[in-house]
């Protein structure tokens, strides 16, 4: 008999809401969180880019100086979101031997490694403080979160790009079902709105360069999109056994009932153009979740605002769900806060949790002219999801040919 | 050249910023781990801050010896006469 898993805390710090409230009415609502980069690194360098979307909510304006100090942005952003799905879970006793984490990030310190490295090349050295290292480390995340919960039964790190924050789930629901912990602590974070990621984003062609209307830039599924728009922040998800969340009478937001990793084996960066991987996601995690086509009343897709990408995922939907995709409300978020890279699989979680729990579909923005070649039903106002027992999916790719899917059930 | 209260003065300020502890608790007579309880990796930071601060170069093997606020500025003291 498989444990089942169900969810019982969110947190988030994004571009439209530092706070899982706010990210949520702002997303039923529709704002836009891009924003042009006043840095100015922007003229410096001669970024071709000149905007992304920035946390709402600054780090600093939650976590005390000294704590903010040893840490890498991404891993602030980590625990203040890892920090409001504790709380919202209200676990007040816990075996910390049981409780394991799960966080992920797409690139890890790189905020911290490209500083100490500046400070190398101009003041020697010695200047290279000792916490660069724990803070630099892809893990520093995650190790933070265990740190700061107590968390004994592991701490890991999923890396799958920007499929990672949707990895780390699979791998939560995993360490609940085999025994390993009764409590994950799961997630994503990113940080990595500096001038050398942008520089490279920008030079592999993935990013808009809508410079003079950042707000309009991201538009997954329109047929004017012309990349995605760097986003940064966390997402957080408490996983927990069933009976253990039954046992203290908690309030339970949905159940993960499958989850899936595949591999495209295609190509380094581009995904496969008949969406063979994706379509293998979906259709596994739909299998561990016992679901059928028919039961997915909602997709959030992992929809970037790439001319090649949003295709792909298309074509995988209509393989995996069959006409019955014709049905389904789907949901593309980043139109609203950019792509959160190594984070954005968790914050969509959390939106889709939401959306299973609430009953209603978030709103895609920016969608003008829908490409033909992309015909799903997508939510451009807020839309309610029918009652009974419904599923919602959130898909997530990433660069290396990773996909990775989430399955949400009502309870 | 610093006078041994304006050296102190800095070390708290230091501290302060490393720690978040308040700049009065940071005496003479306290021992940085054992009353400040502060780690190998903090007291690193902050004797590349105060070397950078009193303009003074503390070797790591001198470190370990450094173990109340007195003896850093003692050492600081005398670095920079």
């Amino acid at each position: 008999m498989t444990r089942k898993v169900v969810i019982t805390g969110l947190g988030a710090t994004t571009p439209i809401g530092g706070d899982v409230p706010t990210m949520w009415q702002n997303a039923l609502k529709g704002v836009s969180g891009a924003r042009t980069l006043e840095d100015e690194w922007v003229a410096k360098y001669e970024l071709p880019v000149h905007f992304a979307a920035r946390c709402s909510t600054p780090a600093l304006d939650v976590l005390s100086r000294v704590e903010a100090k040893r840490m890498d942005p991404s891993t602030q952003f980590g625990v203040i979101a890892a920090r409001e799905a504790w709380a919202d879970s209200g676990i007040t006793e816990i075996d910390h031997d049981r409780l394991a984490v799960a966080f992920a990030t797409g690139i890890g310190g790189v905020w911290t490694l490209l500083d100490a490295w500046d400070t190398l090349k101009e003041k020697g050295p010695r200047r290279v403080l000792p916490m660069t290292v724990p803070m630099l480390m892809p893990n520093g995340v995650a190790a933070a979160v265990s740190l700061d919960l107590g968390a004994r039964a592991g701490a890991h790190t999923p890396v799958s790009a920007c499929a990672s924050g949707t990895e780390a789930l699979h791998l939560g629901l995993d360490l609940i079902r085999s025994g390993k912990a009764d409590v994950v602590m799961c997630g994503g974070a990113e940080a990595a709105i500096h001038p050398m990621p942008l520089a490279a984003f920008s030079s592999m062609q993935a990013l808009s360069r809508r410079n003079d209307d950042p707000e309009r830039a991201s538009r997954p599924y329109d047929l004017d999109r012309d990349g995605f728009v760097m986003g940064e922040g966390a997402g957080a998800l408490v996983l927990e056994a069933e009976e253990h969340a039954l046992a203290r009478g908690a309030r339970i937001y949905g159940e993960l009932a499958g989850t899936s990793v595949t591999a495209d084996a295609y190509h380094i960066t581009a995904p496969d153009p008949q969406g063979l991987g994706a379509t293998r996601a979906l259709k596994a995690a739909m299998f561990d979740g016992r679901i059928q086509a028919e039961d997915v009343v909602h997709v959030n897709a992992h929809a970037t605002s790439t001319p090649v990408g949003d295709k792909p995922e298309y074509t995988a939907l209509r393989a995996a769900l069959g006409n019955h995709v014709d049905n389904v409300a789907v949901s593309a978020t980043k139109s609203q806060m950019g792509h959160l890279l190594g984070a954005s699989g968790a914050v969509e979680a959390v939106l889709t949790v939401l959306a299973v729990h609430e009953r209603k579909a978030p709103v895609t923005i920016n969608l003008e002219n829908q490409d033909p070649e992309i015909p799903l039903d997508v939510v451009t106002s807020a839309r309610a999801l029918p009652a009974g027992d419904i599923v919602a999916l959130s898909n997530s790719f990433g660069f290396g040919g990773h996909n990775a899917v989430v399955a949400i059930r009502s309870v | 050249m610093a006078s041994n209260e304006e050296i102190l003065a800095g070390l708290a300020e230091i501290v302060n910023e490393e720690t978040g502890l308040a700049p009065e608790a940071v005496e003479l007579d306290k021992s940085f781990t054992e009353d400040l309880d502060i780690d190998s990796i903090s007291m690193m930071t902050i004797v590349v801050n105060a070397e950078e601060k009193f303009g003074v170069r503390i070797p790591d093997e001198e470190v370990k010896n450094l173990k109340t606020v007195g003896d850093a500025v003692d050492f600081i003291s005398s670095a920079q006469a």
